[in-house]
């Protein structure tokens, strides 16, 4: 075998190396069902689900406890299949996280009841996407 | 007023600069095709086309800062993207916050670089111009705004608000124009903001010289000797494209609160890429100059590094990225039209590629392990492993819509941890990168077999490890990777200075760039290693307090709460807060804001007392005050250490209506180590919730407890004068004197009583940072007592987060030697080209 041959094999070896790392380490869009059952199965790896925050009736966000040094929080968050769940981020208060439509959280079931995020991904009304017109001076 | 002529004319330009583009492209492929007597009217026409071209491309550029300057906010572009308030440097960056008006910068550089490119060569023109004239008709379409049925091309930064939002006041006055912008984001308020695009996009527009030239190469069977123009090129491109990351990882530091300067978020990955295949490309072109081998690979790198400029133009403003990235772009409905752009010069590339590949001479003598091809190309391979393993996971999004489109269902994401992810590739890839780059630059200057190999390798390889041994023990290194990243990093750096000496003492500087870069490659590896790797946050929760949850204790507390005026400690310092400051025009630091009263105006303040800075008084009290941007306020946190003053640190934060709070880090620099905080959450002043009513009885010199304040009644007397407020006869005015202790901070409060005409008023006191409303509710003279009606709130606080980066100054320092090596290679090689094209030999 010439050196050539070994040098290419070694490339593809590494690139394999890269895509099976890559989808091991891949994250999944989980629902909060799908993820407790996965922490059933005893996996541990950090999913993303997707959902909206809790709104009451008159579409206030409900359920934030902010922790007495207001360094962690607690928030209730429904999934797109529906499923309310209690989540613990151990970061302050996002700016704006009650005005955002969407969240993402990563991470996984802590124990039973809580949902622990280790990042928060939050989508916010755009300024873009904003029709009206200040009118003042007119 | 409305002003529709400047759109207009922006958008006439816009077309003509379209319009010009293909007609370049036309003519100079005209130009190429004709023969010896026609060839030099064609090639004048062409070259007035495109200067036709240029300067249309300049009045669209001009037009539309000319909307940004001078406010006219009946257009879109200028409503969005800046406001009245904003200082004239702050309107460039407005210029390129909307998509458009990068799509117009890159459009700019693509002109002054063809203009550079007509001028500098002689035998080049026609060819490499076709690709540069059909990359701008791309460019410029983008921003056409034409719609031809439900077809639409391009976004016009030209169009007007009454076009652009659908709101009610439209109807009733069509020629409303708003009083104001909404403003540029705050985040983008930093003069590294105003930089940093700019020379992003002239490295994204400078990656076009070299695959110009490789196409025009290709096209005309001129197999090899595209390389020697394209070299200066390439090295320019890389520079410049490093530059820019480099400054983008700055601004992040300095601006953003991630807490570091690179989070493999996939906007900084789309940019990281194709520049690490430019440089890959570059080695493997200056191989070939030296021993005609690597040809082939050049070609594919060369073109992989414009396409890979494409794609991450496509992924960063087609909204593929979606959730998944925190700074991409909106989406325009550009993505057709830019997935377009990318699949037509991938299949031009391939094409020509293809057509020549048979043709393409390669050397058919395997390269030798002592041989510096064989060290230059496994380095290039690295640097392309490198790029696959970035570009692989952060494409995620664009699988997931393939997969989509075909009516699949993929639920892939992105790694959950981004930073640990890359990172255990990355690393261990710029390890070896190191070690190649201190082998292979001994092969490039040596003939070497493994004897002198031994022998020059073994001063090098003492020095550096006696050097790293050095670094592990001052720096704790205890980590097994990490010692090796520091040996890597040492070695490529005590390697390459002596080379360097050699050069330097044997011939001149010009040759120096190699050596100079990889220095700096091995100060940015250890600077990366201590700085990332031993980034420790000292802010973390240590008031002992115990949480409602068992996991809850488990997980470390980041943040530290700090009330105003009290003591936290933060690892080996004391931290207090002592409140909020303004940047003042004119006025060296911060102005503490107790001592500014907002007026109506924006940006502006009276001064309630004297400002003072070191013995020389700015402005008197009751003046008029100029603040930069009011909206931003700094907060200062004193840090002490051993009861000693240390330093203070005023971290930037302001409440912004439309993206909640933005947050901008300060850091208090030594020559080891930064440390870094920022404020997380602040208290809000404006609308504070006042608790119940309570009643306080206090004869004059009585001490009582407001909340945990010792607090005094000095004095209550009859005063007959009061600031804002005059005083008739037979009115009473008790006003009274309460000091209050917090810490070590004395305030004093004066609530006033007041009769007139047997009506009683009172006139309350609201300390914000206390927290704390007090009125002077009655007066019972039998008993000299007064009685007082407090009402509590939170006092005022910041959530803190404290970090410490060591030795950061290394990174820094590595990137600008880097960039010098880089510097230095182009004026070599531009030297060596512009020879050879005087010689008549290109």
């Amino acid at each position: 075998m010439k050196k050539g041959h070994i040098l290419g094999l070694g490339i593809i070896a590494i690139a394999i190396v890269i895509i099976i790392s890559m989808l091991g380490d891949a994250s999944t869009y989980e629902s909060f069902a799908t993820a407790k059952a996965m922490k059933a199965k005893g996996e541990d790896k950090a999913i993303h689900v997707v959902g909206q925050l809790k709104k009451g009736e008159s579409g206030n966000v409900e359920g934030i406890e902010v922790n007495e040094d207001k360094t962690s929080f607690y928030f209730l968050m429904v999934d797109n299949d529906g499923t309310e769940q209690r989540v613990f981020y151990n970061e302050p208060v996002p700016a704006d996280f009650h005005r955002s439509e969407q969240v993402v959280v990563i991470g996984g079931y802590k124990n039973e009841e809580i949902f622990m995020a280790d990042k928060i991904l939050m989508k916010c009304p755009s300024k873009y996407q904003e029709n009206e017109v200040s009118t003042a001076g007119m | 007023m409305m002003n529709t002529f400047v759109g207009n004319l922006g958008h006439m330009a816009t077309i003509l600069a379209f319009v010009s583009a293909v007609l370049t492209a036309f003519s100079y492929y005209k130009y190429y095709q004709a023969n010896e007597l026609e060839k030099s009217n064609w090639r004048n026409f062409s070259r007035v086309m495109f200067y036709i071209h240029s300067v249309a491309s300049v009045t669209i550029a001009i037009s539309l800062f000319e909307i940004i300057y001078n406010h006219r906010f009946e257009y879109f572009y200028a409503y969005s993207h800046s406001s009245s308030a904003l200082p004239v440097h702050y309107m460039i960056s407005s210029f390129w916050e909307g998509q458009e008006g990068a799509f117009i910068l890159w459009i700019f550089w693509n002109v002054v670089l063809g203009l550079v490119v007509i001028h500098t060569n002689k035998a080049w023109e026609g060819p490499v111009m076709i690709v540069f004239a059909l990359v701008q008709a791309f460019l410029v379409s983008m921003i056409l705004g034409v719609v031809i049925g439900d077809l639409k091309i391009g976004s016009s930064p030209f169009i007007l608000l009454r076009d652009a939002v659908s709101a009610p006041i439209f109807q009733i006055n069509p020629d409303f124009v708003p009083e104001d912008g909404t403003g540029l984001n705050p985040l983008l308020q930093n003069i590294w903001m105003v930089i940093h695009p700019p020379t992003l996009f002239l490295g994204y527009a400078s990656t076009l010289v070299p695959f110009a030239f490789l196409m025009a190469g290709l096209a005309t069977k001129r197999y090899s000797e595209w390389i020697r123009p394209t070299l200066p090129w390439a090295i320019f491109s890389a520079m410049i494209l490093g530059m820019g990351i480099i400054m983008g990882a700055y601004w992040a530091y300095v601006t953003l609160n991630f807490g570091g300067y690179w989070n493999w978020d996939p906007v900084e990955n789309a940019v990281y890429v194709p520049w690490l295949i430019l440089v890959a490309g570059i080695h493997t072109m200056i191989t070939y100059k030296k021993s005609a081998t690597a040809l082939k690979t050049s070609i594919v790198l060369v073109i992989s590094s414009f396409i890979l400029v494409l794609y991450a133009t496509f992924l960063v403003r087609s909204g593929v990225l979606g959730d998944s990235s925190v700074h991409s772009f909106t989406d325009l409905g550009l993505s057709g039209q830019l997935l377009i752009y990318m699949l037509f010069f991938l299949a031009m590339a391939i094409f020509f590629a293809v057509r020549s590949w048979k043709y393409i001479p390669t050397s058919e003598k395997e390269a030798s392990v002592y041989s510096r091809e064989f060290w230059i190309f496994i380095g290039a391979t690295t640097l392309g492993l490198m790029a696959f393993q970035v570009i692989l996971p952060t494409s995620i999004p664009v699988w997931n819509s393939i997969v989509e489109s075909f009516g699949g269902i993929s639920n892939m994401a992105p790694p959950a941890d981004q930073v640990g992810f890359y990172t255990k590739f990355q690393l261990w890839f710029a390890v070896v990168l190191a070690l190649l780059t201190a082998v292979g630059q001994f092969f490039w200057w040596k003939k070497m077999d493994a004897k002198t190999l031994k022998e020059t390798l073994v001063t090098p390889y003492v020095i550096s490890v006696l050097l790293s041994a050095g670094i592990i023990v001052l720096g704790k290194v205890y980590n097994l990777s990490y010692m090796v990243v520091v040996m890597a990093g040492t070695f490529t750096i005590v390697a390459n200075a002596t080379i360097l000496s050699k050069l330097l003492k044997k011939s001149t500087f010009k040759l120096a760039g190699g050596s100079l870069a990889h220095i700096g490659l091995g100060m940015i590896l250890i600077g990366v290693m201590f700085s990332s790797g031993y980034s420790e946050v000292i802010s973390q929760n240590m008031s002992g307090l115990t949480y409602r949850n068992d996991f809850e204790d488990e997980v470390n507390k980041e943040h530290a709460l700090l009330w105003i005026n009290k003591p936290t400690q933060i690892k080996e310092y004391t931290a207090i807060y002592r409140g909020r400051q303004k940047k003042v025009v004119g006025v060296p630091g911060l102005v503490n804001a107790k001592l500014l009263k907002p007026t109506e105006q924006v940006n502006q303040a009276i001064a309630l007392v004297d400002i003072v800075v070191n013995d020389k008084t700015y402005y008197r009290e009751g003046e008029f005050v100029d603040i930069v941007l009011e909206e931003n306020d700094y907060f200062k946190i004193d840090y002490y250490q051993d009861d000693e003053f240390k330093f203070s640190l005023s971290p930037m934060a302001q409440y912004n209506s439309s993206m909640g709070l933005l947050s901008s880090p300060d850091s208090r620099r030594f020559i080891d180590k930064d440390l870094y905080t920022f404020v997380s959450v602040i208290s809000d002043l404006e609308d504070p919730e006042w608790r119940e009513d309570e009643t306080y009885e206090v004869s004059p010199g009585e001490m009582v407890h407001i909340s945990d304040m010792v607090t005094k009644l000095e004095s209550a007397d009859v005063v007959t004068e009061l600031d804002g407020m005059q005083l008739f006869d037979g009115d009473v005015a008790v006003k009274a004197r309460l000091v209050v202790q917090d810490y070590d901070v004395e305030k004093v409060l004066e609530p006033v009583f007041i009769i007139r005409n047997n009506q009683v008023g009172r006139i309350p006191v609201i300390d914000h940072e206390l927290g704390v409303k007090v009125e002077l509710t009655n007066i019972v003279p039998e008993e000299n007592k007064f009685i007082f009606t407090v009402n509590r709130t939170q006092k005022d606080y910041v959530v803190l987060k404290a970090m410490v980066k060591p030795q950061i100054n290394i990174l820094w320092a590595g990137t600008i030697i880097m960039l010098i090596g880089f510097c230095v290679a182009i004026y070599r090689r531009y030297d060596e080209f512009s020879k050879m094209r005087d010689k008549g030999v290109e």
